[in-house]
């Protein structure tokens, strides 16, 4: 009997993106039948270029700086831009797949990617702003899936 | 260890060796030996749950100072 991943991925910053892909990507590799729907701010894993994934220091306290930063510094424009920067220089040097590795290897093992359609028309997202091989649906399209699975995770 | 074929993830880290490590078999015939040379130092524990989940027989798993080389049949069916 095949297992079974049902995910809600709901962020969309360049650090959040990678829990739905890793654990999507490599629950594929162990056999598992995948699916993801993609609501509000997950929605922008979706776009055809996620090349522009931010992730933002301001309010994370959780977030290694290099020297303690206040909040109020943070602030300054072009922060967000450095930080995200920063991020990208260590996700290359340390051999951490990109976003866009990821969501190939998902999509390349059949993984599932539904798009919530109330979210698409809130944000006023057009299908051609979404790559090709989604799907779209709403929450019982999700339950469908999630009620027979075995691990479901919201992130 | 004799081996069919042979896959170079060091320097990649998680998820990457054990993604590199599925396409890697999908490209050789059941009851061959994939080599996978990795030094994510998360491998280790990674490859053994890999196999013991699919069914894949890990035939061995040698550490070096900063290596993990690991030698897996590929499963009947």
């Amino acid at each position: 009997m095949v297992k079974k991943l049902a995910l809600i991925a709901s962020k969309g910053t360049l650090d959040w993106a990678y829990p739905p892909f890793i654990l999507a990507s490599t629950a594929a590799a162990l056999d598992y039948e995948v699916h993801i729907f993609f609501t509000f701010y997950g929605l922008t894993l979706l776009k055809k270029d996620i090349s522009d994934l931010k992730v933002s220091p301001l309010g994370n306290p959780g977030m290694p700086m290099p020297v303690p930063m206040p909040n109020l510094v943070q602030m300054i424009p072009g922060m967000e831009s450095m930080a995200t920067m920063m991020m990208k220089k260590k996700i290359a040097d340390k051999g951490v797949a990109s976003i866009e590795d990821l969501r190939t290897a998902c999509l390349e093992s059949g993984v599932k990617l539904i798009a919530c359609q109330m979210t698409v028309d809130l944000f006023d997202f057009k299908p051609e702003d979404f790559i090709e091989g989604i799907e779209f649906g709403g929450a019982a399209t999700f339950f469908e899936f999630a009620g027979e699975s075995d691990v479901n995770l919201f992130i | 260890m004799d081996f069919d074929k042979e896959l170079d993830a060091r320097g990649l880290n998680c998820p990457l060796p054990i993604l590199r490590c599925k396409k890697g078999l999908a490209e050789i015939e059941n009851g061959q030996v994939l080599k996978v040379m990795t030094t994510d130092p998360g491998a280790v524990k990674d490859f053994q749950a890999f196999c013991k989940q699919t069914g894949h027989e890990l035939l061995s798993m040698e550490q070096s100072e900063n290596e993990t080389v690991f030698h897996i049949r590929k499963r009947a069916a």
